[in-house]
């Protein structure tokens, strides 16, 4: 039973796990002759909290191990690879037998994800094994019209997957139905949310699935030139979208005549960000690509009608793209068949947080906020209860447990005061403080603000200021209120997206956990204890043994007592630093 | 993706400037080339670690764009820089999922360990610490990366450790 291939997951994921170290290893023990296998790389399979994952292939199929590092890796090869013998405890996936992890992909429906993990995303012939390029060279035999793609996609009822959710098809042919000879495509691969990473993943472990889809994308709306616009944090990213670039070029799938078809030229190069969150806005981002300060500018006109250097422009998002080549393969009808009403096909989504499962999941839609976090998300991460999830990152919304059953879809989503967003699902538990969490956002929004429109700029800074006080103690009766009224204000005086949606974890925490914000401002007290300016330390007279520790480590001398006695610390003088808790070796301190 | 730091140390003509004629190659590939100016400006951080005031100044004569103009969109990004910075770029992730892992921890202990503050560089120009939204890797919150390697999963102590580990290998005292 001699393996005939080792996989390693290479993924930006995999080698913050340590998979750097185990590729040099195996390779180490190749060249000596220990293993006598092809060794190859793979992307992010998803199961990012299983990382680093090594795929083991054998006459039998495959058998995926998890976490492996150096140990575990000498024990595979002394048991599976030399012996034959499968270590069934470190197994979370096979093909052929059932699996430790089976649950993570159970509930998932994987059309955007359908090659990752799966392929080496450095090499074109494993994507074209796979059924990659097939819907190209589909439209190019059977001379498949750009009007009747068009009408495919509009027809399978996707919608813009970065966020917006406006129906990808119409996009495209409003860019088609202009005059202009000179039509651009745009990727708009910023993924800036903090807490979203499925864009990232995708193209670093299927990069040939996004520019597949662009260049259909570019057939159909007339564009001859397109451009990747990536955010520059993401380098491994990059560089596998240039190589993948290049392949593409070498095969023909990118230049002149594409796929044989006459006339037909789409080039296509990568644009890196510069650190921007606002320049995943589309005018933003195109303001951006020309070269100059990311700022939005008033819409219409939009970009697919006046966009990149004033030609109309159509941009989509990463998992846009990757949908295109399946639904041209597939039908829309089998796109529209996944899905509720108004919202089809899948979403991948980022579950981040207390999640016992963190990574990447791509479920249909409809299907409810519980049902993720429970399925692929494995519940909750050691014991703790399930308190709120943020859905849409700084633009989307902190929903409570409470509002579980609700399905995965826009509208739905929408009408809770969350968004679909990006994807990014950041779960919390009963340690988790919502106000801090609103600040933590309203501190990203405001820093991230390009400073164009006052009320994004100054009234970011003026919640921000008043969400600070709150979680230092100071906040005051009204408080509440005045959020409330900044928030509306900024939502109606924002140009861009930026700004009407950065109050929105403000207002849905201040919907959901207004009880924690009066505690906080009533009571002075954080139900959860991370706001360490409300904590309260004191000495436990029966406890404490005078040995007189607290008192030296104490940095503004808040702390008195004689030796041997019990000491008390001044509470006017302390600063809540958590010194003495720390190194009080008789558990003397009390904090709440 | 900047580099900061990788070539700094031969980078200085003289009066300690650093010598504009390394972008040469740079200026030449991007020439006439509509949208190339962050591009090049990200290639100049490349090169210099950051962006100097003197070769701001040539990279305006050759392209004619303003200084103004150069600076307006260089301190638009949060990417440009125009300090040099140490030999490793410490990068603490304070994206959602590493906040609510604590990332403030790491991020103090850091400040411990190194002595400075956020965006600053150690006195014998080893490390900058600097803090940025997301790095992506949220599912090994809390997350930093220093130079191009990531390290996730972290404590304040594992990431003190990983701080004196690199002094050790650089020959300084922990």
């Amino acid at each position: 039973m001699t393996p005939v291939k080792l996989i390693l997951g290479m993924g930006s994921c995999g080698l913050a796990a340590g998979a750097s170290g185990i590729w040099t290893k195996l390779n180490i023990l190749k060249q000596s002759g220990t293993i006598d296998c092809e060794i190859s790389s793979t992307g992010c399979i998803g199961m990012c909290y299983m990382e680093p994952l090594l795929e083991v292939l054998d006459e039998r199929g495959s058998v995926i191990y998890g976490r492996v590092d150096e140990q575990r890796l000498n024990e595979i090869i002394e048991s599976h690879i030399l012996k034959g013998e499968i270590l069934k405890d470190y197994v979370v996936k096979s093909g052929f037998m059932p699996a430790a992890e089976d649950s993570f992909f159970s509930s998932q429906k994987r059309i955007v994800l359908r090659n990752c993990g799966l392929i080496d995303p450095e090499n074109i012939d494993e994507y074209i094994t796979r059924g990659g390029y097939e819907a190209l060279m589909h439209i190019a035999r059977e001379k498949v019209l750009p009007d009747q793609i068009i009408d495919e996609i509009i027809a399978s009822g996707m919608r813009g997957r970065g966020g917006g959710g406006f129906p990808s098809g119409m996009k495209w042919r409003i860019t088609r139905d202009s005059d202009s000879p000179v039509k651009y495509l745009v990727c708009n691969a910023d993924e800036g949310d903090p807490g979203a990473f499925m864009d990232r993943s995708i193209i670093e472990s299927d990069p040939h699935s996004v520019i597949e889809g662009m260049i259909i994308a570019a057939y159909a709306i007339g564009a001859h030139i397109g451009v990747i616009y990536c955010r520059a944090e993401y380098p491994l990213a990059v560089k596998r979208l240039k190589g993948a670039i290049d392949q593409a070029r070498e095969r023909g799938f990118l230049g002149s005549n594409i796929a044989g078809i006459s006339d037909f030229c789409f080039s296509l190069e990568v644009k890196e960000g510069a650190g921007a969150f606002v320049c995943g806005e589309e005018t933003a981002l195109i303001a951006s690509v020309e070269g100059r300060r990311g700022m939005p500018r008033r819409k219409p006109p939009f970009p697919s009608e006046s966009g990149l250097w004033g030609g109309p422009t159509s941009i989509n998002n990463v998992e846009t793209f990757t949908n295109v080549p399946w639904i041209i393969l597939n039908g829309s009808g089998a796109f529209s068949s996944i899905g509720t009403a108004g919202s089809k096909g899948t979403k991948v989504f980022a579950l981040t947080g207390k999640i016992r499962r963190g990574g990447l999941a791509e479920v249909p839609m409809g299907i409810t906020i519980n049902e993720i976090i429970n399925g692929p998300g494995g519940g909750i991460k050691d014991g703790h209860k399930f308190k709120a999830v943020q859905l849409g990152g700084p633009s989307g919304g902190c929903l409570p447990a409470s509002l579980g059953d609700v399905p995965i879809d826009y509208e739905s989503l929408k009408s809770t005061g969350a968004i679909m967003g990006s994807g990014g699902m950041v779960v919390m538990d009963e340690t988790t403080c919502m106000v801090d969490v609103a600040r933590f956002f309203l501190d990203f929004t405001c820093h991230e603000s390009c400073g164009k429109c006052t009320f994004c700029r100054l009234g970011t800074k003026r919640m921000l200021e008043i969400l600070e006080r709150i979680c230092e103690g100071k906040g005051n009766d009204g408080d509440i209120e005045l959020l409330e009224d900044l928030a509306h204000e900024i939502i109606s005086s924002s140009l861009c997206g930026l700004g009407q949606t950065a109050p929105n974890p403000v207002l849905t925490t201040i919907r959901y956990f207004r009880n924690e914000y009066e505690s906080h401002i009533k009571e002075k007290h954080c139900l959860t204890g991370v706001c360490t300016r409300l904590l309260k330390y004191s000495i436990l007279p029966d406890k404490c043994t005078g040995c007189t520790i607290c008192a030296r480590e104490c940095p503004v001398s808040a702390i008195s007592g004689e030796k041997k006695k019990t000491h008390v610390i001044d509470q006017n003088l302390c600063t809540k630093c958590g010194a003495c808790f720390n190194k009080c070796p008789f558990k003397a301190i009390d904090r709440r | 993706m900047s580099r900061p730091g990788k070539n700094v140390h031969i980078k200085r003509a003289d009066h300690g400037q650093p010598d504009p004629g390394l972008i040469n190659d740079l200026l030449q590939k991007s020439a006439g080339i509509r949208g190339s100016l962050i591009p090049l400006l990200q290639g100049t951080q490349e090169i210099y670690g950051y962006l100097p005031s003197n070769v701001i100044s040539v990279i305006s004569d050759r392209t004619g764009y303003s200084v103004s103009t150069i600076y307006g969109v260089a301190s638009f990004y949060s990417q440009f820089r125009f300090h040099p910075v140490g030999k490793y770029m410490v990068r603490v992730c304070h994206g959602t999922a590493c906040h609510v892992q604590n990332a403030n921890a790491i991020e103090q202990a850091l400040q411990g360990e190194l002595k400075i503050d956020d965006g600053c560089t150690t006195d014998d120009n080893l490390f900058t610490l600097e803090t940025v939204a997301c790095l992506g890797c949220c599912s090994l919150a809390p997350v930093m990366m220093i130079g191009e390697k990531t390290y996730g999963n972290l404590t304040p102590e594992a990431a003190v450790k990983v701080i004196r580990s690199i002094r050790r290998m650089e020959g300084g005292t922990v």
